[in-house]
């Protein structure tokens, strides 16, 4: 019994975990490449999810859905990065941290605007039902395509950044951006494409992570803080430390929601364990950052040498 | 302003006891005329304002761009909350608690935090941040996620009572006087000028000989101290506190009204949080959808006047 609600939580964990990663992703290329703090990110992934559920209305398919939001959050994305962030990269992180909370601000407002506060955006019919997985669990099949779509999508983000010339080009930007400069490298150009790039992952995970969790006004404040957490603890541009920090942080958290107050309740009082449980439990990940950072003041796997 | 004296000093200290008299003479203009609403919100941006200078101490003249400070406001105000609950109403106990509270929690966070620095210091100084929020939501016989109502206002004696807002705004206005007038003696006294000097070049600083951690940490907790009795003032202005006190937007809008304002200048806390709030609220009057209008003007402001209002009006940033 004990095994089975483990091997559950453990995927339940991976595919939390995966969808951070999406959203890391993006936010450690252009932290790393553009040395840039865009607390915007979450408001990408807002918009992901609500273009998501207006397609998906609209088409009545979820996957083409997923990809006419991700094609759309792209676009503004890219136009975001061409209009306004890129006065920013030379600016210190101040002016970039009010800048992006202004963002912030503005893209809430216009959503409310134009959808109201909150959509529905439902799992494809498909994918409804539970699949057995092991005799004693039936997980959801939806989650499962969740983390098939995250581990495809972090393959093919490691072979695009490891194994392309823009990829190389990326790195070439993360590990020393004046001399990729100096080497010739367009980096006006790149910027731009890393940063629609960023935004199309942002748009897949808002879009599937919508189903599960709810497509509303302000959902990308509280996950954005989460992928701070994440490409600190992995290190600053660093994509596989954003993968290992987004899969820690995701498995940590919904472990610690699950087991830590019943891990309590063997120590302490009844009553003082199930008001200690479910803060200790959120705390976890940010201890776990603190106490990385500790030992590891770069992060796990640091980009600059 | 405070790094060295400008040729406009004088003028500057005229301008400043003229707003002072200015705020000490609203009540007297504002109460006739029964414009209470104004009466408790000028006493909201001057208690916002003396949480934003608390945190310029830190990020303008300490150059800690902390992204923690709601922590401390929130540490302050359940103190009193707490205390008040408890059947303990004087704020001769609870204030100075609170300030001692917030002030020795932000020792012992910015211990840790201060051995990073850079994007790694804004990250870890959010990430306790969010530790105390989950404390405050998680404390369950306190109100949990709902909140706690305050029976009353703290009680000071004197035959003062706080719940008239006239009079606490009389003493708000005293307590952020008299924060502005310290913060611009500390600054011009050693303890500023070592803590500047070390903002513009730790390395040196050090090789000087001088403890730079430990100026800093003493900055970083004093910074939290008075966070602490902005906090104390805030529970006792809004007679409720809840855990959204100590979420990250709010340590991102303290920051927003001190960039707002001029980081690093005398009077930038207070600018910031008199034109945010002034912008919301007016703003507000024409549509519900304020947020959008506050962003656009924030990201003019940001774009087009990178030094603050404060620098818009200094002109020159010495240094």
């Amino acid at each position: 019994m004990s095994g089975i609600l483990l091997l559950e939580q453990s995927l339940n964990g991976l595919q939390f975990g995966l969808m951070l990663f999406l959203l890391a992703a993006g936010l450690t290329l252009v932290f790393g490449i553009m040395d840039m703090i865009n607390l915007a990110h979450g408001s990408l992934y807002m918009v992901g999810a609500f273009l998501a559920a207006t397609f998906a209305e609209l088409t009545g398919s979820f996957w083409l859905a997923v990809g006419l939001s991700l094609v759309g959050t792209a676009l503004i994305g890219m136009a975001l990065e061409m209009s306004v962030l890129r006065r920013l990269y030379a600016r210190d992180h101040l002016s970039q941290v009010l800048a992006t909370f202004a963002i912030i601000l503005i893209a809430n407002e216009l959503v409310r605007i134009v959808w109201g506060p909150q959509v529905p955006l439902s799992t494809p019919p498909a994918l409804a039902g539970p699949v057995q997985i092991v005799p004693g669990l039936d997980y959801s099949s939806y989650r499962l395509v969740i983390i098939a779509v995250g581990f495809a999508v972090a393959a093919f983000l490691y072979l695009a950044v490891a194994r392309t010339r823009a990829g190389m080009l990326v790195r070439a930007g993360a590990s020393n951006r004046e001399m990729a400069i100096a080497m010739g490298v367009n980096i006006k150009r790149l910027f731009t494409i890393v940063f629609g790039f960023g935004a199309a992952l942002c748009a897949i995970a808002g879009a599937m992570l919508g189903p599960i969790l709810a497509v509303q006004v302000g959902m990308g404040e509280s996950i954005l803080i989460l992928a701070f957490v994440v490409i600190v603890i992995g290190g600053i541009g660093s994509i596989r430390g954003a993968l290992v920090g987004a899969i820690l942080v995701g498995v940590v958290d919904t472990m610690g929601r699950a087991f830590l107050p019943a891990l309590l309740r063997e120590f302490l009082r009844a009553d003082l364990a199930s008001a200690l449980g479910p803060a200790l439990a959120s705390i976890l990940i940010y201890v776990l950052m603190a106490a990385i950072l500790f030992w590891k003041p770069q992060g796990l796997f640091p980009a600059r040498g | 302003m405070t790094r060295s004296e400008p040729p406009s000093t004088t003028m500057q200290r005229w301008i400043a006891l003229a707003v002072l008299a200015a705020a000490i003479a609203f009540p007297l203009v504002a109460r006739p005329l029964e414009w209470d609403f104004y009466i408790g919100f000028a006493s909201r941006i001057m208690i916002y304002a003396l949480a934003a200078t608390s945190l310029n101490l830190v990020l303008g003249y300490g150059g800690m761009v902390s992204f923690g400070h709601a922590a401390f406001v929130g540490a302050g105000a359940y103190t009193v909350a707490i205390l008040m609950a408890e059947g303990v109403a004087s704020a001769w106990i609870a204030w100075p608690l609170a300030v001692l509270l917030a002030g020795a929690l932000a020792a012992a966070i910015g211990a840790v935090c201060l051995r990073t620095r850079g994007v790694y210091f804004i990250m870890i100084t959010l990430a306790f941040a969010q530790m105390i929020y989950y404390v405050a939501v998680g404390m369950r016989a306190y109100g949990g996620e709902e909140g706690l109502n305050l029976a009353t206002r703290s009680a000071v004696g004197f035959g003062l009572d706080l719940k008239n807002d006239v009079t606490f705004y009389y003493v708000v206005l005293t307590i952020l006087a008299a924060a502005l007038f310290a913060l611009r003696r500390a600054m011009g006294a050693r303890f500023g000028r070592v803590v500047v000097a070390i903002r513009e070049n730790e390395t040196r600083m050090e090789a000087i000989g001088f403890p730079t951690y430990r100026y800093k940490l003493v900055c970083f907790a004093l910074g939290g101290a008075v966070a602490g009795l902005a906090g104390a003032l805030l529970a006792n202005h809004n007679s409720y506190v809840n855990p959204n006190l100590l979420y990250w937007p709010q340590s991102g809008s303290l920051m927003i009204m001190v960039i707002l304002g001029g980081v690093g200048y005398l009077y930038g806390g207070l600018f910031g949080a008199v034109a945010l709030l002034v912008l919301e609220e007016l703003i507000s009057g024409y549509t519900i959808h304020w947020q959008l209008g506050v962003g656009a003007v924030l990201l003019a402001i940001v774009l087009f006047a990178p030094q603050g209002l404060a620098g818009l009006l200094a002109r020159h940033r010495d240094g």
